[in-house]
């Protein structure tokens, strides 16, 4: 008997890649990881030729989790968010979910994937010929569920959500926030063990937003289910999310922690977006703002930023002594995150016998101890 | 007697524009669908089937009726083995009717909201799902609109198939009103025929009103 004949099986499959192979083995956490992305590429044919929307995506969702992404328009969010339901087929690349990769699955699966998986979107995309109950009830009939069962979910659900009394309406009759409401509850009618949420508050007042993330809040600790949530606001960010990465042309340009993200942000793309989120210096004062000092008693303007573990927030008073002279402050305030402070000052130190670099170390080096910081140097007014 | 003859026409009327309009509800909305999901996009994209199947509704809707229907009056013999009557007018005017109504149910379908082609596949939506429960209740009052311009048409066309023998309202306007200008039968046909396209027009209109729920 010879074994010689037998074709080489082994030759004919792809190589293991040595690079993920390596990652898993350094990360364990990556091989109990939701959703993973492996390389993911995603290309359009655009008028123009081709157009990369993503570039090699390499990401690891935990579960339980609410995990964003955001980017400014076009950045690729949207492609990446759809090819964990596959609404999005990608170019390259694996999507793994519960460590399977779902690339060839047929529709039978595919259908069966999608089910695991809830969707909401921007627009809601409610059927408008379908009153509040059928929306909700819809994924169920497809599904071949039976009768009583679909009352019984549907009407836990719109409970859950809080529009038992609207089931007889019609999309067209409700606000914003009732049509997101009556999304979530459609997309949460299979019990699905992941959310997708597509820019699901941008449609909505800041009031609105605020019920909207409360709920997604509540549903994420209540049935400890994943939540993946792309948006181009950093607010709805820094209200919900526990991880965060920042897209940039189908790049992963920044990762970690929201506080950390937050506190200290590193791209230049991360800097723009949390800008909104930022108080600047007033306005008047900024009109006034001199680079150079054009006389000896013109004061300093700092700015102060400190990251770390709440209920130890610094002593403002020695930090202020340090720094000599008068100090005034101009704005100020803490953010708390995750357990975490954000603090942000903005002083004018007059009278101080101590040149601005010197101010500047000072602060630092007083902050330094306890706190990640940065304090940097504005310019001067009279 | 011209009491029972009218009676007699507007009872044909209905009966060509019944029969081929209906013929023209039950294939025009598969052929709608078709065109829609397999076109560019489409949840059945077939590029060849779509361009071959528009091009054939396309030469059935540049032909004037009234030369499709003599060209057709061989086809019209071996399938009703009459081209004279009620039923021989029926084989023409559903050909007309049907690429004509699948046309405007087109129009309508392709104006549901890709957004809630999205929504329906995330939700786990098979693609016949998606056609049934998505496509065709969203398009509904479009194509309640569609068939109302239909059966308007088809009086209209079947007033011509009147004038080569086929019976009914126009049948009688042409050999009295015109052949024996009786000019009283040519005013009540024509009266009649206002009433029963403000009828049909109105009822249409209020229907894809009551539907329509945007």
């Amino acid at each position: 008997m010879s074994v010689a004949y037998l074709p080489h099986k082994t030759a004919t499959q792809p190589p293991e890649q040595p690079h993920n192979a390596q990652q898993a083995e350094l990360h364990p956490e990556l091989n109990h990881a939701h959703v993973r992305f492996i390389g993911v590429t995603k290309t359009y044919q655009g008028q123009q030729g081709p157009v990369q929307a993503l570039h090699g995506i390499d990401l690891a969702i935990q579960r339980g989790e609410v995990f964003g992404i955001i980017g400014r328009s076009g950045a690729g969010k949207s492609s990446l968010i759809r090819t964990i339901n596959r609404l999005e087929q990608p170019s390259g690349g694996r999507v793994l979910i519960d460590q399977v990769d779902i690339g060839d699955f047929d529709e039978d699966r595919l259908v069966e994937l999608r089910r695991r998986i809830g969707m909401i979107f921007q627009h809601f995309n409610l059927m408008s010929a379908k009153t509040v109950w059928q929306n909700v009830e819809l994924p169920l009939k497809v599904a071949g569920v039976p009768k009583e069962q679909r009352e019984r979910k549907v009407r836990e659900l719109l409970e859950l959500v809080g529009l038992k009394d609207k089931h007889k309406a019609y999309p067209a009759q409700l606000s914003g926030g009732q049509k997101q409401r009556v999304g979530i509850a459609r997309a949460l009618v299979h019990d699905p063990a992941i959310l997708l949420c597509d820019e699901a508050t941008s449609a909505l007042d800041p009031e609105t937003t605020q019920s909207i993330l409360g709920l997604l809040k509540q549903i994420n600790q209540r049935l400890g289910l994943t939540i993946i949530l792309i948006t181009h606001e950093m607010a709805v960010i820094r209200d919900i999310c526990d991880r965060v990465v920042v897209l940039e042309h189908g790049h992963i340009v920044e990762q970690g922690p929201v506080w950390e993200v937050f506190g200290n942000p590193q791209h230049e793309v991360s800097k723009t977006l949390l800008a909104p989120l930022q108080h600047g210096l007033p306005e008047e004062l900024q009109n006034r703002l001199q680079s150079q000092p054009k006389s000896s008693d013109a004061a300093v303007v700092l700015r102060v930023q400190f990251t770390g573990r709440t209920s130890d927030e610094p002593d403002l008073a020695a930090l202020f002594s340090t720094l000599g002279g008068r100090v005034r402050l101009l704005h100020g305030g803490v953010e708390r995150i995750q357990g975490h402070a954000l603090g942000q000052l903005l002083l004018a130190v007059s009278g101080s016998s101590l040149g601005a670099e010197e101010q500047r170390l000072r602060a630092q080096h007083f902050l330094h101890k306890q706190w990640t910081q940065q304090v940097e140097v504005l310019g001067y007014v009279v | 007697m011209w009491f029972d003859r009218l009676l007699q026409g507007v009872i044909d009327t209905f009966l060509m524009v019944g029969v081929s309009s209906l013929i023209a509800l039950l294939a025009g909305i598969p052929l709608a669908v078709i065109l829609v999901t397999s076109g560019k996009g489409g949840i059945y994209e077939a590029p060849r089937l779509n361009s071959v199947l528009g091009a054939f509704v396309n030469l059935f809707r540049s032909i004037p009726f009234l030369i499709l229907m003599v060209a057709l009056i061989p086809f019209t013999r071996l399938i009703v083995g009459t081209t004279y009557g009620v039923w021989a007018a029926v084989v023409p005017l559903t050909i007309a009717a049907t690429p004509f109504f699948a046309r405007i149910a087109e129009v309508s379908l392709r104006e549901v909201d890709h957004g809630l082609i999205e929504a329906a596949q995330a939700m786990g939506c098979r693609r016949w799902h998606i056609v049934w429960h998505v496509l065709l209740p969203e398009a509904l009052p479009g194509i309640v609109g569609g068939f109302t311009i239909t059966l308007v048409t088809m009086i209209n066309s079947s007033a011509m198939a009147g004038a080569i023998g086929a019976g009914g309202l126009g049948d009688i306007a042409y050999r009295y009103g015109y052949q024996r200008f009786d000019s009283q039968i040519m005013l009540t046909v024509i009266v009649l025929l206002v009433i029963l396209v403000a009828a049909i027009q109105l009822g249409g209109d209020r229907l894809a009103r009551v539907l329509n729920k945007r």
